[in-house]
């Protein structure tokens, strides 16, 4: 039996901008529906119910991409287990190695449960492809949203898009990608839940306090 | 359109077009020729000075000719052109153009009309305003579409390749309309794409609103060049700003009052067609303050949604034109976007609440929290 230790994993920018985003998210996706599927809630024709809604939105949506662009600048200054390599396992044998030993359990093929300290092989590269989903969320998002002023510095970045896709394509992709995330979280809660029961290493604590309780690396 | 090609003293005409006299014979008062020069400088975004700057312009005008061409088109451009009511001011504003070509309305037929046209090209060749209406067919070398024996490709490099400019009115002449809607038989395009060298400003729309047109003249007229376009090549003072953004409906949207099917309540009050999937949020047009046949009215304004008709490709991109968003492709026509994602979402749940019930049960998962050397390298 080797010793545990109390290690310093979650540094404060990543549990910063880990809550923030979660923050972001819930409210993005509660207001977004609704921008989606509008109820008449609206009692009288001066009220503005759906103009807070977006109002709520589009600074979510503000909040959201900078906290995303936080965690990526945070990746190149951050310690290993926030280091973009963290991201992508695959890249080294051993990553490939851990990323197959941990789906195996995962899949109930294999007892085995790879250690880790930080981010888990399967884990980082789902974290990555859902950066991607972020990545496609602010581009389409902010793209529709640009149009309120054609011609503007935004739109002008952002109004080639509008190009290659059609507003109503990216509209789509908006509300997929939505979708996809809402999944996304329902298999992250999950399998932080069953990590905490399975790793007995604090990793539900370790996102506020950022320490584990485990064995080195 | 007053006298195009009636007889052959088209130089003669020129000569003599005086824009009072025109006003005087057709019953238009001095002060009603103001008006229209304010509201043309109102729709081209002019400060008000520039009225009377537009009344010296049109008064000292000479006529630049016109050559309209018909592709594959349903006319509607042109009727939307010539079914104004009575005689308007806007009209005898077209009138100034000599239009010395245009196939649903010129006298000439036949070898004499394409010699007209002929004549013009070689003639006025860079000087003159080529208008183009319907798209044009490029599959199988373009056969699709000929008239007195030529392809409509070749008809279009031809006339629009000499002209000071080219306006491409509706949607189809713009960016291929329906003729270009998937499956697409005939290989249409629009202007721009079917004579790449050609200098295209787009007017699209669904049909084009006239008013449009005559704003593009005008300006033409005033300032001897075309209007500054946006990334489609349309004019900003008609397409630089969403109909959502300008819609007379547009404080229900944000007040939060829907018509939630045709005929209800809701409908019947004027309420936002936002969930009837109108598609004012994805279209550029000035449809809202421009409207429609003498400013009368407009789709929205009748209780029925946005088709998005000036946006490219409007037919199958804006389709279900009663929905709000596309249908997912692979699905059936009934699924939308969130029908399913929410199926994904409900299904995803499922699947790991099954894996906690099996994680649960495997209470004697080996090696857990600790370190393996033959797993871990480090």
């Amino acid at each position: 039996m080797s010793k545990l230790k109390i290690l310093y994993v979650w540094e404060i920018p990543v549990r910063v901008t880990h809550w923030v985003n979660v923050l972001a998210i819930v409210t993005l996706c509660i207001t977004g529906i609704f921008i989606g599927h509008p109820l008449s809630i609206g009692k009288s024709a001066s009220g503005f119910t759906m103009g807070w809604i977006r109002f709520l939105h589009f600074t979510a949506a503000y909040v959201f991409a900078i906290g995303l662009a936080v965690r990526a600048y945070w990746s190149f200054v951050g310690n290993k287990y926030s280091n973009w390599r963290a991201f992508f396992p695959f890249l080294t044998a051993d990553g490939r190695k851990k990323a197959a030993a941990t789906f195996k359990y995962y899949t109930f093929i294999d007892r085995d449960l790879p250690h880790t300290v930080g981010h888990n092989a399967v884990a980082s590269t789902a974290y990555f492809l859902v950066f991607l989903l972020y990545l496609g969320m602010i581009v389409t998002g902010f793209t529709l949203y640009s149009e309120h002023a054609p011609g503007g510095v935004m739109h002008k970045m952002l109004g080639w898009i509008t190009h290659i896709f059609s507003n109503q394509t990216l509209r789509l992709i908006h509300h997929s990608f939505m979708w996809l995330i809402i999944g996304f979280v329902i298999n992250h809660i999950y399998s932080c839940w069953l990590m905490d029961i399975k790793e007995r290493g604090g990793i539900m604590s370790s996102m506020f306090s950022g320490y584990k309780s485990m064995e080195e690396d | 359109m007053g006298k195009k090609s009636d007889d052959g003293n088209l130089a003669e005409n020129k000569q003599h077009f005086d824009l009072s006299r025109q006003l005087t014979e057709r019953g238009v008062s001095r002060r009603d020729f103001m008006k229209f020069c304010s509201a043309m400088s109102a729709a081209l975004a002019l400060p008000a000075t520039f009225a009377p700057k537009i009344a010296q312009a049109l008064d000292e005008v000479k006529r630049p000719t016109l050559v309209w061409l018909e592709f594959q088109s349903c006319t509607g451009d042109t009727e939307a052109l010539l079914r104004a009511s009575n005689p308007t001011v806007a009209e005898i504003i077209l009138d100034i153009l000599s239009v010395d070509y245009m196939d649903t309305i010129m006298a000439a037929a036949g070898h004499q009309a394409e010699e007209n046209r002929a004549k013009i090209i070689k003639e006025e060749k860079g000087k003159y305003i080529a208008v183009v209406e319907g798209s044009i067919p490029l599959k199988d070398d373009g056969i699709y579409c000929c008239i007195g024996g030529r392809t409509a490709v070749d008809i279009a490099r031809e006339v629009c390749g000499g002209a000071f400019a080219t306006i491409a009115v509706g949607t189809c002449a713009s960016y291929g309309g329906l003729p270009a809607a998937a499956p697409n038989p005939t290989g249409a395009v629009g202007t721009k794409e079917a004579v790449p060298a050609a200098t295209v400003l787009n007017l699209p729309g669904c049909p084009l609103n006239p008013d449009n047109l005559t704003a593009t003249v005008v300006h033409f007229l005033l300032f001897k060049k075309l209007p500054a376009v946006d990334q489609f090549g349309r004019p900003l003072f008609a397409y630089g700003k969403k109909i959502h953004d300008n819609c007379e409906r547009r404080p229900h949207f944000d007040a939060g009052q829907y018509v939630q099917i045709w005929g209800d309540e809701a409908h019947r009050k004027g309420h936002c067609l936002y969930k009837m999937g109108c598609k004012g949020p994805e279209t550029f047009h000035n449809c809202p303050t421009q409207r429609y046949n003498d400013r009368t009215s407009w789709p929205v304004a009748s209780g029925h949604g946005c088709a998005g008709c000036s946006q490219p490709q409007f037919w199958d991109t804006m389709t279900p034109l009663y929905r709000r968003l596309p249908n997912v492709p692979g699905f059936g026509i009934e699924s939308t976007a969130d029908k399913i994602g929410l199926g994904l979402a409900a299904g995803t749940a499922a699947v790991f609440a099954g894996h906690a019930v099996v994680s649960a049960m495997r209470g004697e998962d080996k090696m857990e929290g600790k370190k393996r050397e033959d797993i871990n390298n480090g």
